[in-house]
């Protein structure tokens, strides 16, 4: 399995608003089905072989909880 | 190659900027406040000015705004931030100054302020945040809520007979001889947010010029005071909000956008297109 790109997510700080999820062009993004604690269903890779590192996710993350890496060529 | 091999500091792409504290914001979820703090934030990061910029928050939603940068700030009373920011630019000309305004500070109790910090051609930036309803004290009518939204204070939809029209405020200030650069943008798709920290990057440099001010609107949301989830609530805005309101350049570098002249002599022509949150 060749994986391009790695997400870092900071789900404490995470709302659950799925906004990045729309914006994520392989729909590799999902939100959880735990909680955090502030009770918010956080953001999890749900198919992280997809993931390229565009960082699509984090440029419209409105708390900027998205840490994005991608694996030099 | 594993995940664990790719998360490495020379692989980043991209992080949270230093100029934003480690707070985690008010806003609720999906709000567009929290990518417009970002992106000023990764301007003021890109351009070095970290110690040399003082931005004024406004009363509304994002009055805590001191909270999260990392950088000098100012709370102005309520719709009174052009006038805090004319002053300190004046005393300190050589500081980054801008102005981060709701469309409730901006276009009702500071329009006086507006106007004439635009007309005085102030040499600062201004980020206003339209989401065309007072989303902190609970969703009541904005001079900028589009005709027939439904709202706390108009529940039957605003009707222009008795409520008046809506306002396109950014359009009224290009026309003024102060503004340098006028532009609308919005933040809910990658490519609008890249194209948005573009033009509030422009309109930061654009103070080195000491031509006037540069006025950046960014169409929003706000979910909660729409009754609707982040998701619904940035579609509606594409559907329904940037049909009032288009995205695009007004004004650049002083000379007016031959789109925008374009639109301009369409605003006498009456507004057909009523607006409903309820048919959703």
């Amino acid at each position: 399995m060749a994986f391009k790109g790695a997400l870092v997510i900071d789900t404490e700080k995470c709302k659950g608003c799925g906004v990045c999820i729309t914006g994520c062009p392989n729909q590799c993004i999902g939100l959880s089905k735990k909680v955090n604690a502030k009770g918010y269903n956080y953001l999890e890779m749900t198919a992280e072989d997809k993931c390229i590192g565009c960082a699509s996710c984090a440029v419209i993350c409105p708390d900027g909880v998205i840490e994005v890496y991608r694996a030099k060529e | 190659m594993t995940r664990e091999d790719i998360i490495k500091p020379e692989n980043l792409v991209y992080k949270r900027t230093p100029v934003l504290t480690d707070a985690t914001m008010h806003y609720c979820p999906g709000c567009g406040h929290g990518v417009v703090h970002r992106i000023i934030a990764e301007v003021i990061e890109e351009m070095g000015i970290q110690d040399n910029v003082i931005g004024i928050s406004p009363v509304g939603c994002s009055v805590l705004a001191y909270n999260y940068f990392d950088i000098d700030f100012v709370e102005a009373a309520h719709g009174r931030a052009p006038a805090c920011a004319s002053a300190i630019k004046r005393l300190r000309p050589d500081t980054f100054v801008f102005s981060y305004q709701g469309d409730g500070d901006l276009a009702s109790i500071g329009c006086g302020e507006v106007m004439h910090a635009c007309n005085r051609g102030e040499n600062i930036t201004m980020i206003f945040i339209n989401n065309g309803i007072y989303g902190m004290t609970g969703g009541q009518m904005a001079p900028t809520t589009l005709e027939g939204m439904e709202t706390v204070t108009s529940p039957y939809g605003r009707d222009p007979k008795i409520m008046g029209h809506t306002m396109r405020i950014t359009e009224a200030l290009a026309q003024l001889p102060g503004t340098y650069y006028v532009t609308r943008q919005a933040v809910y798709t990658p490519a609008l947010a890249r194209k948005c920290k573009k033009a509030i990057r422009m309109a930061f440099e654009n103070q080195k010029l000491n031509k006037g001010v540069s006025f950046v609107e960014v169409t929003s949301n706000c979910n909660s005071g729409w009754k609707m989830t982040p998701v619904q609530a940035n579609k509606w805005m594409e559907e329904n909000t940037l049909k009032y309101f288009p995205l695009g350049d007004m004004k650049v570098d002083g000379k007016f956008d031959p789109k925008f002249i374009e639109r301009v002599a369409t605003f006498d022509q009456p507004n057909e297109t009523i607006f409903s949150l309820r048919k959703k």
